[in-house]
């Protein structure tokens, strides 16, 4: 913002923009990463169809990306853990945008009570239901729609836990690492037929899930997610970590020999 | 998660739960709970009304989606997390303004409504509670109200400047302003003392949208107290924009790593000096960007942290037109004889203030806004003397900046807050809304 914005013209004020550049589909939209997802992906030019449990707070959601961005932000309900409605969820997406889906980013997960899942196997169940079973689920029926349009991104959001089973985790952690083995093998399935996977592995985000249990100030904005998504969307990437210096974290974390990990607390 | 929080002022400062709700259903989740709450939006209140020690503070800060927007009317409905700034960003283009614009662009729409605030048009167009059309409040029992001048009118009242002790406040209508174009052409005169500053004001503040005074408090001499720059102005039109000279940016900036003890009594008095020099007796027609014209100290991000780590109070009081001069007048001699002195102070005319809402600050008369550093044994003695000028007078200090004053003051300043506290009572039996300001003031019947 500038202290000489200039006003537009009274033709173009705040409605006018250019052609989209097709519509993303964002599945579990109501949270802050999503919302910073959707923001930047409407920046870059895209209409959205923002999908998830809530109505009313998909519907708030919406409504503040259309007065942001001027953007053309559909919603449609959708529950990650009733696999058995994603079939008819996608029919239904296809049958509301058809050819211009331009993209779909998987952002619903459940980090869950970790204490709790070792004694209480069907919290645990639950968490790997939404983060692997609800994930693999849907994108397997997105999946076979863009193999067929030959062009296209599938972008899900995983986790830095799913780069090695934690103590603190592992559920959650397993769920995650679960996932991004998922998107890997479907990129070397769907890359020769020109549809780009991307994963996506987040660190400390300033969000719910770490709100008081991580320093704020070890805690990246929301608003980083949503830029490198769309940079490397844009760029065809296969694996971005968020913020970038996660790459190199992990990558030591996975150097450590299982004799020397395994007698760590982290 | 439990932290330590203080307002802008930076004292006091109390430890207090912190939740952070990222959906509207989560808000009632701290009220769900036992204890007390308080929404806190960006802290921007000077003293203890923005936390509360004994129970949780809710930050809605997550809480800030625009909801919707009409352009024929300019009635704009979001959340209360939306800040001034971010109508600001988004409206400015579509050729909209906040009906009231603080002097800091980081307010919440929250904070703004519960501290009923105001701004340099306030004696053209009243305060921030005038413009609000309707809001949804949640209140103790964890029903979310609706309020408006026509539907549950006393909590309507109650809320407006009511320190979010009434409920938290989830969403707002408010009316945007139309613009030709954002900038603001600025007339500065420079008052060689009180009395003209005073001249100045009721001899042409009706030609201006916004008006208000830089007053200098420690220097001046017996001549020159309370010598001042007023600065007042009118929304730019496209014409204008077209031809004016843009102002040139001209400007004393502080390094905010600065440590406190630059500012002293000898360098508070160097500044402000300064600060009436480079001013030119008289200028006109001067168009400003809005960012420089309505938040001048925004370019300096933390400038709070100037006055060190004992903080520093912002008295702001308003008093009645009648003998209002010769309480300023009062006020501005103890001002310049009390310690360290008075870093930056500004002084403004208020219109017509709004009796219907008991808590809401502004009335007509003369507002000082006043930085004193919390330092030296004196200062709180100080402030208990401006508080007496003040209630003598009739008039009140406002709540929002306040970090000191006494229950026994505020129910001399405030005279229908017997009528606010039965609302309360009403609405909030086991005072499930609680601050500390609440707790220090007795707001809690």
């Amino acid at each position: 913002m500038s202290g000489q914005a200039k006003l537009r013209s009274s033709s173009d004020r705040g409605t006018q923009r250019p052609p989209s550049a097709g519509t993303v589909l964002i599945l579990g939209a109501t949270s802050q990463i999503a919302r910073a997802i959707a923001l930047s992906f409407a920046n870059a030019g895209y209409d959205l169809l923002l999908a998830g449990r809530a109505p009313d707070e998909l519907e708030r959601v919406a409504a503040d990306i259309r007065i942001r961005r001027a953007a053309d932000v559909r919603t449609e309900t959708f529950d990650a853990s009733d696999t058995e409605s994603h079939q008819d969820f996608v029919a239904r997406v296809l049958a509301n945008c058809g050819h211009a889906l331009a993209g779909v980013i998987v952002v619903f997960g459940l980090l869950g009570d970790s204490e709790r899942a070792r004694s209480d196997f069907s919290h645990a169940e639950e968490i790997i239901r939404i983060n692997y079973v609800g994930a693999s689920s849907v994108l397997t029926h997105l999946a076979n729609h863009f193999e067929q349009a030959g062009r296209g991104f599938i972008v899900g959001v995983s986790s830095v836990a799913g780069d090695r089973g934690r103590a603190s985790n592992y559920i959650y952690g397993s769920a995650k690492g679960g996932l991004s083995l998922f998107l890997q093998g479907l990129r070397n399935r769907l890359h020769s037929r020109g549809v780009q996977v991307l994963t996506v592995k987040p660190g400390f985000i300033d969000t719910r899930m770490t709100f008081g249990e991580v320093p704020a100030r070890l805690a990246a904005d929301p608003e980083v997610v949503g830029k490198a998504i769309v940079k490397a969307v844009k760029k065809q990437k296969d694996v971005i970590y968020v913020p970038w210096f996660w790459r190199y974290i992990m990558w030591v974390i996975r150097l450590l020999p299982e004799f020397v990990f395994k007698r760590t607390n982290l | 998660m439990r932290t330590p929080l203080s307002g802008w002022g930076r004292y006091p400062v109390g430890i207090s739960e912190v939740h952070r709700p990222e959906r509207l259903g989560e808000l009632k989740v701290p009220l769900h709970s036992s204890g007390s709450a308080i929404a806190r939006g960006l802290g921007r209140s000077y003293g203890d009304a923005s936390f509360n020690s004994s129970g949780c503070t809710v930050l809605t800060e997550r809480l800030n989606r625009f909801l919707d927007f009409d352009p024929s009317t300019g009635a704009l409905e979001c959340e209360a997390g939306v800040t001034i700034g971010e109508i600001l960003e988004h409206f400015i283009p579509r050729g909209f303004l906040p009906p009231v614009i603080p002097g800091t662009k980081f307010v919440t729409l929250g904070g703004a409504l519960a501290c009923d605030i105001h701004g340099k048009n306030h004696h053209k167009d009243g305060s921030f509670g005038r413009h609000v059309i309707d809001f949804s409040l949640l209140t103790a029992d964890g029903g979310l109200v609706h309020c408006s001048r026509d539907e549950n009118v006393e909590l309507f009242q109650a809320t407006v400047g009511g320190m979010g002790l009434t409920g938290i406040i989830t969403q707002l209508r408010l009316r945007l302003i139309p613009i030709e174009d954002p900038r603001v052409v600025a007339d500065y005169d420079r008052a060689k003392d009180l009395d003209r500053a005073l001249e100045l004001f009721h001899e042409s503040d009706e030609r201006y949208k916004y008006s208000v005074a830089w007053i200098d408090c420690v220097g001046g001499g017996t001549r020159g107290l309370g010598r001042s720059v007023l600065m007042r102005g009118n929304p730019a039109t496209g014409s204008e924009a077209a031809v004016l000279r843009p102002e040139k940016r001209r400007g004393i900036s502080v390094p905010s790593t600065a440590p406190s003890f630059l500012l002293n009594r000898g360098s508070i008095r160097a500044f402000n000096g300064l600060y009436y020099r480079k001013h030119p007796r008289q200028a006109r027609g001067v168009l400003s960007g809005y960012e420089s014209f309505f938040f001048p100290l925004d370019g300096i991000r933390d400038w709070n942290r100037l006055y060190g780590r004992n903080g520093f109070f912002q008295y702001q009081a308003v008093l009645p037109y009648d003998d209002g001069r010769d309480g300023l007048v009062k006020m501005l001699e103890l001002l310049r004889k009390s310690g360290p002195g008075v870093f930056l102070a500004v002084l403004k005319r208020f219109g017509s203030g709004n009796p219907e809402l008991p808590l809401s600050f502004p009335m007509p008369g003369y507002t000082l806004a006043a930085d004193v550093p919390r330092r030296g044994s004196g200062v709180l003695d100080l402030l208990s003397r401006l508080d007496d000028i003040v209630i003598d007078l009739g008039g009140r200090v406002y709540l929002a900046k306040d970090a000191r004053t006494s229950p026994e003051a505020v129910r001399a300043m405030y005279p229908h807050l017997e009528k606010w506290l039965e609302i309360k009572s009403r609405f909030d039996p086991a005072n499930r809304l609680s601050s500390d300001l609440a707790r220090r003031l007795e707001l809690l019947p």
